[in-house]
């Protein structure tokens, strides 16, 4: 019995310290050391073989230096600049966007209500990638976009949208649209409709009864929504890197090269152990609020 | 909700769905089209599927993904199970709070991170890095997802259920296997086609956990993406998005069938006790 | 249960021969810092039909949970025929459990979760299908051997989950609210075939619940639980007609409660002070209870008449003005306030048509019982 039961907790959990944890720490001990012209190239390297004293130099030679070099340099600081003001205005457009559908598919009879939902589910089975991918045809200076508005006859010049920031803002819109109109649907069909009835009731008009009574309620799927969108858009590599330019700078993508192409781990570890300290709040407020929500509903 | 459908929601809906939409459909109508210049059609041809099939490198990259999303998505399976057991059941033991921890933080852990950090683990136990390692990887953050649906299932799931098994003389591996797994079987099996979905999906973890003899169909695509686009590459994503298109129609179908069956089937019973009264 | 004249009375309790089938001794039972069992010794005997009442959070279904072996014993010792049973696993026991939620295995069809324990048990696999079909006869579900519990009705899986427990042959049987779900029409039917298959199998049945008219019509003994003891143990007229205490009298029945002090006995009788201007209450009580000692008097809606002159052949009367007349169809209960503000209830049979009654609201009545008819308790 007893066996049986430390078996069943330690396998996934010596996975997850071995996977996961023990990885984060590798990252965070390398974020602390120096770049070397060697394999691995980094210094130092623990060597446990030579006793106690290489443990003591070996943090000793740990140091915030990678941290420092982070604020200095410019490229670093503008690229979490940027990537939060990024995924901010991308997460504010999606709702935007994506708070009419869910409202509507809220309104929608019962028996279209499963195959709405399954239509908005569907695009995220649908890879990724792909879905990304199929904007840079849209995009383009000879895309489907341009030769659309140049028939109409709205321009005459074809705009420049891919490898912009606002190629960047569609991209994310699009692929997190699903993480928005969902949690913004499950608050809204959940809604009591007599409550509607009593607004209108007490004399409200149906603006201000949707204004008054529906938008309030449907606030926690709202901010549900947001963080769904947020914390991924953060850390994006794939979109900035499709659709973005030279000139959008996203951490993801600073990391990604940092890493392949100027081979520099040390600094790379440090852009991730930012990152990661930058999503802590986000998480954390995500947290508290699905918290919230779960006590209100019981 | 206060049901009355105006234009207003016609409207969002319609808008809403062809900008979800329209993308990929211009995706499948263009890798129809005959010309090698994706944007100006040229006439209906099939001519970019067969020289997709010719492609050995595509080819290859399939079949290795589909390796590695086939055992990550097993292990993850497993993995994930015992994960969601142990939170919703395991009472309480030594670093609990660790263990849910290190189940929710890879949900919300940036790719870049999970991806960079593994590459330096396996660099620094020398692992040699190749299938293997991306199944590593991409079981590891798979399970956290499986471990997160089939723990809402197992929530939800009458513990007494369990009791009863063991009431009529099961022992508790017993009980699990013929009762607990059969029930909850529905929620294992999507969370095995979730991840299985992740692991096709995923092009960030699987380049840093990747070595030189293992190349997946994502990181494939995005080479020859960067490069622009290409006619061979809408005809891959047609018949990726044919393929989910058609699974996630055929589940939805059957679960929404048997959902009903079982409705119906729950009213006629209950109408026994109201005339038996 | 009514026995018919010439049986013996079924009551092994009260034959010092007869050894328990069950025997809690000293049990305690802790959550942390609740204590959810307290001290508690009790005595089940084997063909028993045997009722734990309470309210929720009385431990009650602990006490049940114990004796499957879903929880373990903080101190104290559970005996099963002699045997301790604290280290034998549930899996072990000779005890099943009907679940309150019925717990029926939705993935399998009635027969197999009727089979489920035997396949698990010393049974020979042939003799099985045999077995099940006994259990189907024995709750009339022959027909439904085939069907999934979704496919059935809430009054059909009542009795699946019946005879899913019953089909191992326990010694002893635990049902855990087992009516509960079930509407009240429905669950006084059940209530009747609960005690016949009891009857024909002879097994020993310990069941929870928190409805009063449940147990007093299923049981052969109640046990009256509060927080975690046992208040009283006692066959249902007993528990009715002679409450150990003013939380029996209060928890089963409806009952008027006048709180006095004894004033002086003769015999078996005492005086009993309860207000200023109010004359005393002569009642019969427990032997050898001193003057002074304070207590309460307990007497059933009942065992109260009510009449518009002071009736002379009754020792107690009280005079007092209607203020509410509940009608409930077969009885109307009188609430009538006396002049210290004490409400008294009566309850009257109505043997004659309502428009006959003649008394009305604020009519001035007199309320009036005999000595026996009600009791002092003192806690």
């Amino acid at each position: 019995m007893n066996f049986r039961r430390l078996f069943l907790i330690a396998t996934p959990y010596f996975w997850l310290l071995a996977l996961f944890l023990i990885p984060f720490l590798i990252v965070l001990k390398i974020s602390l050391s120096d770049p070397a012209v060697s394999i691995p190239p980094y210094t130092p390297t623990l060597d446990l073989s030579a006793g106690w004293g290489s443990i003591k130099t070996f943090f000793t030679e740990l140091d915030f230096e990678n941290f420092i070099f982070l604020t200095e340099d410019a490229l670093y600081w503008k690229a979490y600049l940027s990537s939060l003001q990024i995924a901010a205005i991308s997460t504010f457009l999606a709702l935007l966007v994506g708070y009419p559908i869910a409202y509507a598919m809220a309104q929608a009879s019962d028996s279209w209500r499963p195959t709405l939902m399954m239509l908005v589910i569907l695009p995220f089975w649908t890879s990724f990638l792909i879905r990304v991918y199929a904007w840079i045809g849209i995009l383009s200076n000879e895309g489907f976009l341009n030769q659309l508005l140049q028939w109409i006859g709205l321009i005459n010049e074809p705009l420049t949208i891919l490898n912009t920031n606002a190629a960047v803002y569609i991209g994310i819109i699009y692929t997190y649209l699903p993480f928005m109109v969902l949690p913004i649907y499950s608050a809204l069909e959940k809604m009591d409709e007599s409550l509607i009835e009593a607004a209108e009731d007490l004399g409200c008009s149906r603006l201000s009864a949707f204004w008054l009574v529906t938008f309030p309620l449907s606030r926690p799927g709202m901010i549900a929504g947001c963080f769904l969108v947020f914390i991924p858009a953060l850390g994006e590599f794939v979109i900035p890197s499709l659709l973005g330019g030279s000139g959008t700078l996203m951490i993801g993508k600073v990391l990604w090269e940092e890493f392949f192409n100027n081979r520099d781990w040390p600094v790379a570890s440090a852009v991730a152990v930012v990152l990661l300290l930058i999503l802590i709040i986000p998480i954390i407020l995500f947290q508290r609020n699905e918290q919230k929500q779960r006590e209100a509903d019981q | 909700m206060n049901r009355k459908f105006t234009l207003f929601n016609a409207t969002s809906l319609t808008l809403g769905f062809a900008f979800l939409y329209l993308p990929m459909l211009i995706l499948i109508i263009y890798s129809f089209n005959a010309s090698k210049l994706v944007t100006v059609w040229a006439g209906f041809s099939t001519r970019w599927y067969g020289e997709l099939l010719q492609n050995d490198a595509f080819l290859d990259a399939a079949w290795v993904t589909i390796k590695v999303a086939a055992m990550s998505s097993t292990l993850a399976a497993i993995l994930g199970t015992m994960a969601a057991y142990v939170l919703v059941r395991g009472g309480r033991f030594m670093g609990r709070t660790l263990f849910s921890g290190m189940i929710y933080a890879p949900l919300v852990m940036p790719e870049v991170i999970t991806g960079l950090s593994l590459l330096l683990l396996f660099i620094s136990i020398g692992l040699d890095r190749g299938i293997f390692t991306i199944v590593l990887a991409h079981t590891t953050f798979s399970m956290c997802f499986v471990s997160v649906v089939v723990s809402s299932r197992l929530v939800t799931f009458d513990k007494s259920l369990e009791e009863a098994a063991l009431d009529l003389g099961c022992s508790p591996l017993d009980a699990f296997v013929s009762v607990t797994l059969p029930i909850i079987a529905p929620a294992v099996i999507s969370g095995w086609l979730l991840a299985f979905t992740l692991s096709l999906d995923d092009l960030v973890i699987a380049s840093f956990t990747t070595g030189p003899s293992a190349t997946t169909l994502p990181m494939k695509i995005f080479s020859s993406v960067r490069l622009g686009v290409s006619p061979e590459i809408n005809a891959l994503s047609t018949i990726m998005i044919s393929i989910v298109t058609v699974g996630v129609i055929t589940a939805s179908l059957i679960s929404k069938r048997s959902i009903a069956r079982k409705q119906g089937e729950e009213r006629t019973a209950a109408t026994v006790d109201a005339s038996a009264a | 249960m009514a026995q018919p004249g010439n049986k013996p009375v079924f009551a092994p309790w009260n034959d010092p021969h007869q050894k328990p089938l069950i025997q809690f001794k000293n049990v305690t039972k802790r959550f942390g810092d609740f204590v959810a069992i307290d001290d508690l010794t009790l005595d089940i005997y084997a063909k028993e039909f045997f009722a734990l009442l309470g309210p929720s959070g009385c431990g009650k279904t602990t006490l049940m949970r114990m004796l499957a072996g879903f929880e373990n014993v903080t101190r104290g010792e559970i005996l099963l025929d002699g045997q301790d049973i604290a280290r034998v696993p549930p899996n072990k026991r000779a005890v099943n459990m009907m679940f309150q939620s019925y717990a029926l295995f939705p993935h399998l069809s009635v027969a197999n979760n009727i089979a489920f324990g035997l396949k698990r048990s010393s049974m020979p696999k042939e003799k099985i299908p045999a077995r099940v079909e006994e259990m189907l006869r024995l709750v009339h579900l022959e027909q439904f051997a085939n069907r999934k519990p979704h496919q059935i009705s809430g009054g059909q899986r009542q009795r699946v989950a019946l005879a899913r427990s019953l089909a191992k042959a326990p010694k002893l049987l635990l049902l855990d609210e087992p009516l509960g779900a079930l509407d009240k029409k429905l669950r006084q039917d059940t209530q009747f075939e609960l005690m016949d298959i009891q009857e024909k199998t002879g097994t020993t049945f310990v069941i929870v619940t928190h409805d009063q008219e449940e147990a007093m019509t299923v049981a052969s003994r109640v046990a009256v639980m509060d927080n975690g003891r046992m208040i009283q143990v006692d066959t249902p007229d007993r528990i009715y007609e002679t409450p150990n205490s003013v939380y029996v009298a209060d928890f089963i029945g409806d009952v008027n409660l006048i709180k006095g002090r004894i004033e002086s006995s003769g015999g078996d009788n005492y005086t009993i002070q309860w207000a200023e201007g109010q004359a005393p209450i002569t009642a019969a009580g427990p032997q050898g209870l001193t003057s002074g000692t304070s207590c309460h008097f307990a007497i059933r809606p009942e065992k109260v008449a009510i009449s518009a002159e002071k009736p002379t052949d009754r020792s107690n009367a009280l005079q007092g003005k209607i203020l509410d007349i509940a009608y409930l169809g077969n009885v109307s209960t009188y609430h009538v306030e006396l002049a210290n503000g004490q409400i008294i209830k009566a309850q009257v049979a109505n043997n004659r048509r309502i428009s006959r009654r003649d008394m009305t609201w604020d009519d001035n009545v007199w309320v009036s019982f005999t000595d026996t008819a009600g009791l002092v308790l003192l806690k």
